[in-house]
């Protein structure tokens, strides 16, 4: 197998690895639209790190970050729904991002990588950003676990239990927009929000606890990422579309196969 | 006594409007108080101002240091892709697995510490909530409509289990109720809300009460005639508070 091979699949493993506790805290709380926007605002990130020089998942991260907070914000004024403004500043963050790019002189980026991802071409330094980023978001994820579960069953018993409700909902915007910043190379933008919610929604499947859901949810996302690079081995498909196509196979599968786990 | 909270005159406005209005009251260790009232009275926003939920816009709330308060809220709504089981839930309050066991046998549903929880029934779900405020050992229980959807029969059980909780805790008890002829039999004070407090005190002296019979109506009033308070006040048609002209 070459070397490219090799670092796609250890990137794509550890990035499925994250995703699944991960994603399934998005299916839980009913976060996927609101993971795809921060995922779209990731190509504003793009333009950020291009036009300032600055490391890649640095930039992708902080924008993620920023884009969170202002989301969070403005949805507690409830003037518009939800749903609509979560399209508002998706579509806008994208299309922000390619302007500002375009802007830019002596640089042609690779459109398609970044809104499909190039998982053939990570590098060892790629691999060093996932497997740390991914280091981070699960230690983190196991230390607030519990609260983070409370948190989801009942925000306002959980506050009145004294958790911090507010710092643990930063907190997880900020694991996401971590794991937004490094699966960017493997996914891209548009594909970002399938391998967190896919695996998590399959495993919900074969699952009857939430930790149990998170394992299977990482096992389901791994087994994807490597069905999805033999495909595109051997018939030369695109690699990050070939792995969401994996995940959808195996959700659909599972679905057909099994009956709900309460 | 030791006073656990206490409001005064505490207001919370929503949208520009009084949700609730120079509301004054207290709960003492080991005294269950019952909120009553129509529906829009406000009793949900007092108790989520009490809780720390909603914002108070004037007055003063006081609570007694690092109060510990066991919060059994209207409803849970679990996402059904979160597999979750009812012993599960309860562990997410108390480690003590025996803990759990005991206080699911309390509320009466320990065949149910399997199932999972977006499976029971509304009234399975209100025990299963107590059990949980109860697993945290909580100085001050609060209680929002915590009869909702339960049978009659599951009524009178209920709330003599709250009693019951009080005294084996020693803890406050603060609940809305609707149910204002089976609730009067398990509670200390009871506080007539309409946004404003119309009329509070024992449950013997509120339900003769003439601002009580006016909001709930002579029938309710006679079925239950336990309760007379000291009115002092009347509402105009429309819901302004006037002095009390046949006082006695």
């Amino acid at each position: 197998m070459p070397d490219f091979m090799i670092y796609a699949l250890l990137g794509g493993l550890g990035v499925a690895a994250i995703s699944g506790p991960l994603g399934c805290f998005v299916v839980w709380r009913r976060m996927a639209y609101f993971g795809d926007t921060l995922a779209h605002s990731a190509l504003m990130g793009i333009a950020l790190g291009l036009l300032l020089d600055i490391n890649m998942n640095i930039a992708i991260a902080t924008v993620c970050i920023f884009i969170a907070l202002a989301l969070v914000i403005l949805l507690k004024q409830r003037q518009l729904a939800s749903d609509t403004l979560l399209g508002i500043l998706a579509h806008a963050s994208l299309s922000i991002g390619l302007v500002v790019v375009s802007f830019i002189e002596d640089v042609r980026i690779d459109l398609t990588a970044y809104l499909f991802g190039d998982l053939l071409a990570i590098t060892p330094i790629d691999l060093a950003w996932i497997y740390g980023g991914a280091i981070l978001v699960g230690t983190l994820l196991a230390l607030l676990w519990r609260s983070l579960l409370m948190m989801t069953i009942h925000e306002e018993l959980a506050k009145v239990e004294g958790l911090p409700v507010d710092k643990l909902r930063l907190v997880l915007m900020l694991l996401f927009s971590i794991v937004i910043a490094v699966a960017m190379k493997i996914v891209g933008v548009l594909l970002i929000t399938a391998m967190l919610i896919i695996p998590a929604a399959t495993a919900r499947r074969i699952s009857n606890t939430p930790e149990l859901m998170a394992l299977n949810a990482s096992l389901l996302g791994m087994f994807s990422v490597g069905l999805g690079l033999t495909l595109s081995y051997f018939t030369d498909t695109p690699a990050g579309p070939s792995v969401v196509v994996s995940a959808f196979a195996l959700f659909i599968c599972i679905y057909l196969v099994r009956p709900q786990k309460t | 006594m030791t006073l656990l909270v206490e409001a005064q005159h505490i207001s919370v406005v929503y949208n520009g409007q009084a949700a609730v209005n120079d509301v004054s009251l207290s709960i003492n260790k080991g005294e269950i108080v019952t909120l009553i009232g129509p529906n829009g009275a406000g009793k949900t926003t007092l108790v989520r101002a009490i809780l720390g939920l909603a914002k108070i816009s004037s007055g003063l709330l006081t609570k007694k240091p690092s109060l510990s308060i066991g919060y059994m809220p209207q409803k849970l709504q679990i996402d059904s892709t979160l597999p979750v089981s009812v012993s599960r839930f309860l562990a997410l309050a108390s480690r003590q697995p025996k803990d759990v066991n005991e206080a699911l046998s309390l509320v009466r549903v320990a065949h149910l510490a399997k199932h999972p929880v977006q499976a029971i029934s509304g009234g399975e779900l209100q025990r299963v909530l107590l059990a949980r405020a109860i697993l945290r050992q909580p100085e001050l229980l609060v209680l929002d409509e915590p009869a909702q959807g339960v049978d009659i029969t599951g009524q009178t059980e209920l709330y003599s289990l709250i009693k019951q909780i009080r005294d084996q805790l020693n803890c406050g008890v603060l609940m809305i109720s609707h149910d204002l002829h089976l609730v009067m039999a398990a509670t200390d004070k009871v506080i007539c809300l309409n946004q404003h407090v119309c009329c509070s005190g024992h449950p013997e002296t509120v339900s003769n009460d003439p601002a009580y019979q006016e909001l709930f109506g002579r029938s309710g009033a006679d079925q239950i005639a336990v309760y007379h308070h000291h009115h002092n006040h009347e509402h105009t048609i429309h819901g302004d508070v006037v002095e009390c002209k046949h006082h006695a």
